[in-house]
């Protein structure tokens, strides 16, 4: 006997309210999200594609982070050879590895203790009297995730130093980084914000030979280097290897003007800098000093006095310029500079279009599968679009309830569910159209059409199931939001087709007890 | 009075057709996969690497000459301009530029800056090389993994006989589509492969359904010849066929005409697979069971779920 038993009612009505408490926030407009405050869910999380932003797959270029923490352990094995009196040749940083040649065997054991400082990340190849230093396989791992983690630190400080945007920020993979920044105007802003390093160091000029003298001999004196100057007059110089004073030891930047009224950047050390740029600048009245930000000296004034805790940095700057500067510097440096792979951006604009386009697109398509499926099937064929809205409001529904992401090809799956939906509704009432005409009586036709149609759609329903999972695993993006709603309207449809029509046709047949049935 | 696109009792001989469907098909398939080789996708960013960026003029339709002559100027290689939706809005697509991705960078900036303040920047797409293959090669494994996975599914569900078939109504209609985009050089994108995967589901959704009608009549009618039982199948299921194909392509349908202009390529590319997995579900999938001995693998099995006939 066709029975719908009342605890199953109580599941369905049960699932059909929770669906329209889920659903129902996103009825209320504007942005507020305390309006429907009494109800528990939130609004479905609108893509970047609808609400408009940026999205930004970065690449850490990790191969200059390598090279420099190499570069470090030269410097520190060329100061520490020194300190110990341990005379040596050749120290040279080159294919990922650190290579020194000791001028007397002797000094091999003391030579072995310095390098075994350097820790397990490192693996020395003992050949004396020559040593090899590289990074080992644990090692490089180390590396790669600290300069990640770093780096997605400097980004949210750099493109939310407020905590207010809801940047998403992810690693992806061995070197990759992931940003989604929703609601950006000027994705050309954010590109610049993050495609300077922005490391800022003070050394001291090389006052032993001129820019022009290292050009000309293709060379420098040991332990300096030559540099290129900011501007555009093609100016060099010869500075000292040595850092007096970093980036990392700043408390704050700001934009300001210096003396002249040129934009400027005004900053301040904290303690620990403060002590050490006391010492360097007191030892060194009259030597000029170099401010290198990514590279590239800024500026080398002179050092009339001993500056403790503040200055100026003066270039050649723009106004809008210092600001940015002024809030890298305060974010802080990036420990590697990073590549744009992939760029996504969405205007505000674009996107409300988007979302108002898909709503007409939906709006319509429902309508026409609803008048159709009445003028096909009467009666059935209203309780079949009755189950079709409840349908609509589940996938809304638990679009909000998982806070999924709703994208453009996203809407397109919704309306393409709605199509499919009735897919189900048409099979069970296909199957009672056949034993109708066998001449079996409603009841047994109804009870017939559903118990033979069961397998069939879940077969065809499972199968629709795999190429949407296959779309989110390999998808990304916007793609990934259209496989979602696609499983999301499988499994609503299936639940609406066989469970709400089934109840409002057994309801129905237990009011009205019809002894014929025209379908 | 009901709306009936199909009568209610047919007795069509859809298998007479069926050796000049399948010479349609191959023909199609093959037409499809030459096309593919000698003329190539039209492959988006998503896949090639390169620059889209959508404006709008701000007041009055947009002059696609005047952008043209612009962007030229700033010799970018080949650039494709062409309105989009509405006359004020333009799509522009620039190649691939040498040199890495700062290159790519100064290319959007030295547009946007040609473009002036005339336009509003809707949408900036920029996709590097690497990029570019993964997604490529993401793509290409979803359809594999998608293929292979229905057919396993199905091959548990019923028969491997009914497997193959399937499978090949799927490449069928997967091959064709390709070769449809190879034929009218529509983008080919990330949204294209999304179609492709939803058609196939689509289209396997369509052939399992006659399959299981076909699965239920060999059970239930064991002394009729294998030809009457898919022609009557097909029969059966045939008002149901349609009826599911004219609401989706109806729903599709709402999408082309006020989805707007960035989906309506998907839908499109849909409406196609509907029909083409509509048609392969009953000539391509079907013909080839006939080719097959369905009974005599039948009767080995011996499946309890096995449906009576009526008295």
């Amino acid at each position: 006997m066709l029975k719908f038993e009342g605890w199953k009612k109580l599941i369905v009505i049960l699932i059909t309210v929770l669906g329209i408490v889920y659903a129902a926030p996103n009825l209320f407009s504007g942005d507020d999200d305390s309006v429907g405050g009494f109800l528990p869910g939130q609004k479905i999380n609108l893509g970047l594609d609808l609400q408009g932003g940026s999205h930004l797959l970065l690449r850490v270029d990790m191969d200059v982070v390598a090279q420099e923490r190499l570069e470090g352990v030269a410097e520190t094995v060329r100061q520490e050879f020194r300190v110990r009196k341990i005379r040596f040749s050749g120290l040279d940083v080159s294919d990922d590895t650190v290579s020194v040649r000791l001028r007397k065997t002797d000094d091999s054991a003391a030579a072995m203790d310095i390098f075994r400082d350097f820790g397990r990340d490192f693996d020395v190849v003992d050949e004396s009297p020559e040593f090899r230093i590289a990074f080992n396989d644990d090692g490089l791992t180390a590396l790669r995730t600290q300069t990640i983690e770093q780096s997605m630190e400097i980004i949210r400080r750099r493109i939310d130093p407020d905590g207010t945007k809801e940047p998403v920020i992810q690693r992806q993979g061995a070197d990759r980084i992931l940003v989604q920044l929703p609601g950006v105007d000027d994705p050309e802003e954010v590109k610049r914000l993050l495609g300077r390093t922005a490391k800022l160091t003070f050394q001291l000029v090389d006052t032993t030979m001129s820019a022009q003298e290292a050009l000309d001999r293709g060379r420098t004196p040991p332990g300096s280097v030559l540099l290129p100057g900011d501007g555009d007059d093609g100016q060099f110089y010869v500075v000292e290897k040595r850092v007096m004073v970093s980036g990392e030891l700043l408390e704050t930047a700001q934009a300001s003007f210096d003396q002249n009224n040129r934009p400027s950047v005004s900053f301040t050390l904290n303690a620990t800098g403060a002590k050490r740029f006391g010492r360097v600048t007191g030892a060194n009245i009259g030597r000029p000093f170099a401010i290198i930000l990514d590279g590239k000296v800024v500026s080398a004034p002179t050092i009339q006095s001993q500056i403790f805790g503040s200055g100026q940095i003066t270039g050649t700057f723009t106004v809008a310029e210092t600001n940015e500067l002024a809030l890298i510097l305060r974010a802080g440096a990036l420990p590697a500079p990073l590549i744009v792979m992939e760029e996504r951006s969405i205007g505000p604009g674009l996107g409300a279009d988007s979302v108002a386009a898909g709503q007409i697109a939906a709006v319509v398509g429902l309508v026409l599968v609803i008048v159709y499926m009445i003028l096909s099937y009467g009666l059935f064929g209203l309780l079949a679009d009755i189950a079709l809205a409840v349908n609509v409001v589940l996938i809304l529904g638990a679009l909000s309830a998982i806070q999924a992401t709703l994208t453009l090809p996203g809407i397109a799956g919704i309306v393409l569910t709605m199509g499919m939906a009735v897919d189900a509704n048409v099979l069970v009432f296909e199957r009672i159209r056949e034993e109708l005409r066998r001449g079996r009586s409603v009841m047994a036709a109804i009870e017939g059409g559903y118990s033979r149609a069961i397998s069939t759609i879940i077969d065809s329903n499972l199968t629709t199931l795999f190429a949407a999972l296959f779309l989110y695993i390999f998808g990304s993006g916007p793609i990934k939001g259209f496989a979602v709603t696609l499983s999301i309207g499988i499994a609503t449809s299936l639940f609406t087709a066989v469970m709400v029509t089934r109840m409002l046709i057994i309801i129905w047949l237990e009011r009205k007890r019809p002894r014929q049935l025209v379908l | 009075m009901r709306l009936k696109l199909v009568p209610s009792e047919t007795s069509i001989d859809f298998l007479r057709l069926r050796n000049p469907a399948i010479m349609f098909s191959g023909v199609l398939v093959a037409a499809s996969v030459a096309l593919f080789a000698l003329v190539g996708l039209n492959l988006g960013i998503d896949f090639r690497g390169g620059i889209l960026i959508e404006a709008r003029h701000a007041d009055g339709p947009a002059d696609i000459g005047g952008i043209r002559s612009d962007l030229d100027q700033l010799g970018l290689g080949d650039i494709s301009i062409q309105g989009f939706g509405s006359e004020t809005d333009v799509l522009v697509r620039v190649q691939r530029q040498e040199g890495d991705e700062a290159a790519q960078i100064a290319a959007i900036r030295a547009i946007t800056d040609a473009l002036g303040s005339g336009y509003d920047i809707r949408r900036t797409e920029f996709v590097g090389p690497t990029v570019g293959a993964e997604l490529a090669e993401k793509g290409i494994l979803a359809v594999a993994c998608a293929l292979l996975a229905i057919m396993v599914y199905i091959w548990f569900r019923f028969e491997w006989q009914f497997s193959i078939a399937a499978i090949l109504a799927l490449a069928h209609d997967v091959l064709s589509t390709i070769g449809l985009f190879a034929l009218t050089s529509f983008e080919f994108n990330l949204a294209t492969v999304a179609a492709i995967l939803t058609i196939a589901g689509y289209s396997i959704n369509d052939t399992v359904v006659v399959f299981d009608r076909v699965r239920e009549n060999l059970r239930r009618y064991k002394s009729y010849e294998q030809r009457e039982i898919l022609n009557m199948s097909l029969n059966e299921t045939l008002s149901r066929t349609v009826m599911t194909s004219v609401t989706t392509l109806l729903a599709l349908m709402a999408i082309v005409l006020f989805g707007g202009a960035v989906l309506r390529d998907f839908a499109l590319a849909m409406m196609w697979g509907v029909l083409i997995g509509t048609y392969s579900s009953i000539f391509v999938a079907v013909g080839m069971l006939a080719s097959f001995d369905l009974k005599r693998h039948l009767d080995e099995d011996d499946d309890p779920g096995a449906v009576t006939e009526d008295t």
